[in-house]
């Protein structure tokens, strides 16, 4: 470490509660802040995808207290087709941006990254806490938009222009709320690029001695990556939403062709292509899929390695595949536009590298069975959701099959087909990226171990329901049931009634028993068994210091790395696993 | 525990099977002349993306009732032919895979886009507007009348912007709300949006496509049965898209002219 990058990063301990909980310097206590709010961000996401599980199945029906959500949006507790909308479209931004973006990566990566490569806080400390100060805002931009009369914005987390762009012509919604909307997404761009330049800064600049990269634990390579793709993708949303917003309140056409006619008025613009958002939209769109999924796939491959008591078939070879996953994200944005109007011979050319990116994802996978094989597999909570993840991961994959195909998206676009493949492949998946570093991390981010048989129960009824909520969505896909439909009233969805209502009650149920993982969090914070350094016996850098560490990881030492990261049953070591910074030398290979 | 998740798994693999083994839900039946080659890649598709979610399902649960709760001096083994192989593996079987499907399976989006339509194919001009389909036929002059927004007036029915005052091809240019094409001829959709961005989805007929405002796109299809099938919007438009449809009423090429002649008449 150069003394440059030293004095940039160094600060001094604490002081006050402002500086120690607040405005905090402290990678770790961001990291925290950055689970809390991806926290208050899930359970709201979740309880808005209750209400329109309801509202879907019994559209008619009044929801008890939803008056005093939104009087226009639902008089009488009876939810309007437009705030149905609403809500879906606040589901998943909140879903996309503050959980599946802030927790596997922003959160943990914020917590563990220093720790694991042996640094003492970030790179830039203030830039940190300026980054996650800026997700606070843009959530709060995008909740205000609860509280205009009109309520959210009605064209889903994709904005699609012109819908997006016209302003409170095209629909309730469409005038402060898609504001909020833009603005909010606009500040969490910001805030990304800050986060992911740090990251990069992180682990480039200030690995301790012996730290070599390729001795970096695979969830550090997956921060790190997944920070190479997002300071790429967000510089990209970045302007398509500056863009936007003036389109919205300058007069300008960047979005809006001429000619249309909304609500009977000719729109004041003139010469700009609604294509153009969907090119900027998906050309960061489809990276933040991997933004979600990297980091889960990372975290789970150090829990897996730690359960198994072995490391992984090969190293490299994972960080080679999910090096090659990240660049190939760049090339099939085209993929969500097959149907769009873009010329149909780039339908070709971006299916291709769609489908040559099931290689390393399958390549990921057979690593993660071939390495299983012949293991001394631990049960815990956290390698049941590792595991539970490959499951998941491998049923929303597959799916991905038929979507990259242009001619099989002919009919499968816009189908409940879709809604399945992302909600396995992105958000279950991550989810349980997710709960499985919690459950193996929380004993060194608080001091206290968590209740595993309360970890246990929870693992098996979100993994039962989480199959019995989204597998049925293919279901209605292959029967050609649209998407973004607030109901269906016509005789042709009738027979697939019953399978939404399956779906309606595996939710309500499944999602109550993500309060026994709320409780389990805060009843293990207080009164969960005091956490030993190590419990896990595991090998990283982060396992050496005390449970919680000090405000500065390693008490002024400077930590020196003489293996790689995972010496788990090496043959005549002194015991089954040997600790990145033990000086103990491994065994000759016979 | 892991011999319960290894069931589990089994279990949660054999029962997701089973609606599409039994094809309880799939799609309806095809009624164009393309549909086929779609329903054909679906279903070679299905057969791999099926053996692959359950092959893996199945060694993952074989491989965790195996190896836990093993004893004390149990070694540990390295899979046979180690990372290597299974790169080697993932290579070949995806790489098969993906030739087999990308490359073999364009034949049906080619004869969707790439294939120019028929001379003698009907042009109907469609329009999407917040929150409905109009589809517009030439009349006997053969010429669609100029479209104006401007004059884009819904009260007067005017709802492609006509100016026949002026514009003599719009005289005779039929308009329904439905669209009424004749069986076994080519039809060339035009597809204009009046405000946002729409979709036209028919299930049956294997075709979907986006309307894009600013940006006039054409697909063409064959309905090979007649009947009346649902048009739906399939692109997120607003508060009524959930209630945006039409009717494709597939018929005969006489019930057709009738019809024709009835709408002019209106």
């Amino acid at each position: 470490m150069s003394d440059a990058a030293a004095a940039v990063q160094h600060h001094g301990p604490p002081q006050g509660f402002l500086r120690k909980y607040v405005f905090s310097l402290d990678h770790k206590v961001i990291g925290k802040q950055y689970y809390g709010l991806a926290l208050v961000a899930v359970f709201t996401g979740m309880f808005l995808s209750w209400l329109m599980r309801f509202h879907l199945v019994w559209p008619n029906a009044a929801i008890p207290g939803l008056q005093w959500l939104s009087r226009v949006g639902a008089p009488g507790g009876v939810m309007t087709p437009e705030y149905y909308l609403s809500l879906l479209t606040m589901h998943g931004t909140l879903m996309v941006f503050f959980v599946l973006t802030n927790a596997p990566f922003a959160a943990f990566g914020n917590y563990f990254l220093p720790i694991q490569i042996g640094a003492e806080d970030m790179a830039f400390p203030r830039f940190n806490m300026m980054s996650f100060w800026t997700t606070f805002a843009a959530f709060l931009a995008l909740m205000t938009a609860f509280f205009i009369p009109d309520g959210p914005p009605i064209s889903g987390w994709t904005a699609y222009a012109p819908l997006s762009a016209v302003g409170p012509d095209a629909g309730p919604g469409l005038g402060w709320g898609q504001n909020c909307w833009a603005i909010s997404i606009a500040l969490f761009c910001v805030a990304s690029l800050l986060g992911s330049l740090n990251f990069i800064a992180t682990t480039l600049d200030l690995r301790a001695k012996g730290m070599t990269l390729m001795r970096m634990p695979i969830c550090t390579w997956a921060w790190f990556i997944t920070s190479c793709i997002a300071l790429l993708a967000f510089a990209v949303l970045l302007p398509a939403c500056l863009l936007l917003i003036l389109d919205r309140i300058a007069g300008t056409s960047f979005f809006i062709p001429a000619g249309l006619v909304v609500s009977d008025r000719l729109q004041p613009h003139a010469g700009g292509s609604p294509l153009l958002w969907q090119h900027l939209f998906w050309f960061f769109g489809h990276p933040e899929v991997y933004i979600a999924i990297l980091p889960a796939m990372g975290i789970v491959s150090h829990i897996l390695i730690n359960s198994m008591r072995k490391p992984l078939l090969s190293h490299k070879v994972v960080i080679g595949s999910m090096l090659s996953i990240g660049f190939l994200s760049y090339m099939v944005w085209g993929h969500h536009m097959f149907l769009s109007g873009m010329n149909p011979f780039s339908a070709l050319v971006f299916s291709f590298p769609t489908l040559i990116i099931t290689i390393p994802a399958t390549v990921l996978t057979l690593i993660w069975l071939g390495s299983l094989y012949g293991s001394n597999l631990q049960i815990t909570t956290a390698s049941l959701f590792s595991l539970g993840f490959i499951s998941m991961f491998v049923s929303g994959g597959v799916s991905g099959f038929f979507l990259a195909q242009p001619s099989i998206d002919i009919y499968l676009h816009a189908t409940y087909f879709v809604v399945g493949h992302f909600h396995l492949v992105m958000g279950v998946a991550a989810i349980f990226g997710i709960f499985a570093g919690t459950y193996f991390w929380f004993p060194k981010m608080t001091g206290r171990m968590m209740n595993e048989t309360l970890g246990k129960i929870h693992f098996w009824f979100t993994f039962v329901g989480a199959y019995c909520i989204f597998m049925p969505f293919h279901y209605l896909g292959l029967a050609g049931n649209v998407r973004r439909y607030s109901s269906f009233v016509d005789d042709f969805m009738a027979p697939l009634m019953p399978v939404h209502k399956f779906i309606t009650i595996a939710a309500l149920f499944t999602g109550a028993v993500q309060l026994v993982f709320l409780f389990n969090l805060i009843y293990s914070r207080f009164k969960g068994a005091p956490a030993p350094d190590n419990p896990w016996n595991a090998t990283s850098l982060e396992w050496t210091i005390p449970s919680p560490p000090p405000w500065d990881n390693f008490g002024g030492k400077h930590p020196v790395v003489y293996h790689d990261p995972y010496q788990y049953g090496v043959e005549g070591a002194s015991a089954d696993f040997i600790m990145q910074t033990s000086p103990e030398k491994l065994p000759e290979k016979s | 525990m892991g011999k319960i998740f290894a069931v589990t798994l089994a279990l949660i693999a054999i029962l997701s099977a089973v609606p599409i083994v039994m094809n309880y839900w799939g799609p309806p039946e095809d009624i164009s002349t393309h549909g086929h080659a779609i329903d054909e890649q679906m279903k070679d598709t299905m057969y791999e993306a099926g053996f692959s979610f359950l092959a893996a399902q199945f060694i993952l649960g074989l491989f965790i009732w195996q190896y836990t709760g093993r004893k004390k001096g149990d070694k540990l083994k390295t899979f046979p032919g180690g990372a290597k192989g299974l790169v080697i593996a993932a290579l070949v079987l995806v790489g098969t895979e993906i030739l087999a499907l990308g490359v073999i399976g364009q034949k049906a989006w080619a004869s969707v886009y790439f294939a120019a339509p028929d001379k003698d194919a009907m042009t109907i001009q469609s329009q999407a507007g917040q929150f409905a389909f109009y589809f517009r036929y030439a009349g006997p002059d053969g010429k669609f009348g100029g479209m104006h927004p401007d004059k884009i007036d819904e009260g007067n029915q005017n709802f492609f912007g006509l100016d026949p005052e002026n514009d003599v091809d719009a005289r005779d240019d039929v308009i329904s709300g439905e669209l009424g094409v004749p069986v076994n001829r080519q039809v060339n959709l035009l597809l204009h949006s009046k405000d946002v961005g729409h979709s036209f989805y028919v299930r049956e007929l294997r075709i979907q496509q986006d309307y894009v405002p600013g940006l006039d796109l054409a697909v063409h299809f064959t309905a090979t049965k007649p009947g009346r099938y649902e048009i739906v919007c399939t692109q997120l438009c607003g508060l009524g898209h959930y209630n945006m449809k039409a009717y494709l009423n597939v018929m005969s090429q006489e019930d057709f002219d009738k019809w024709l002649k009835e709408k002019s008449g209106q």
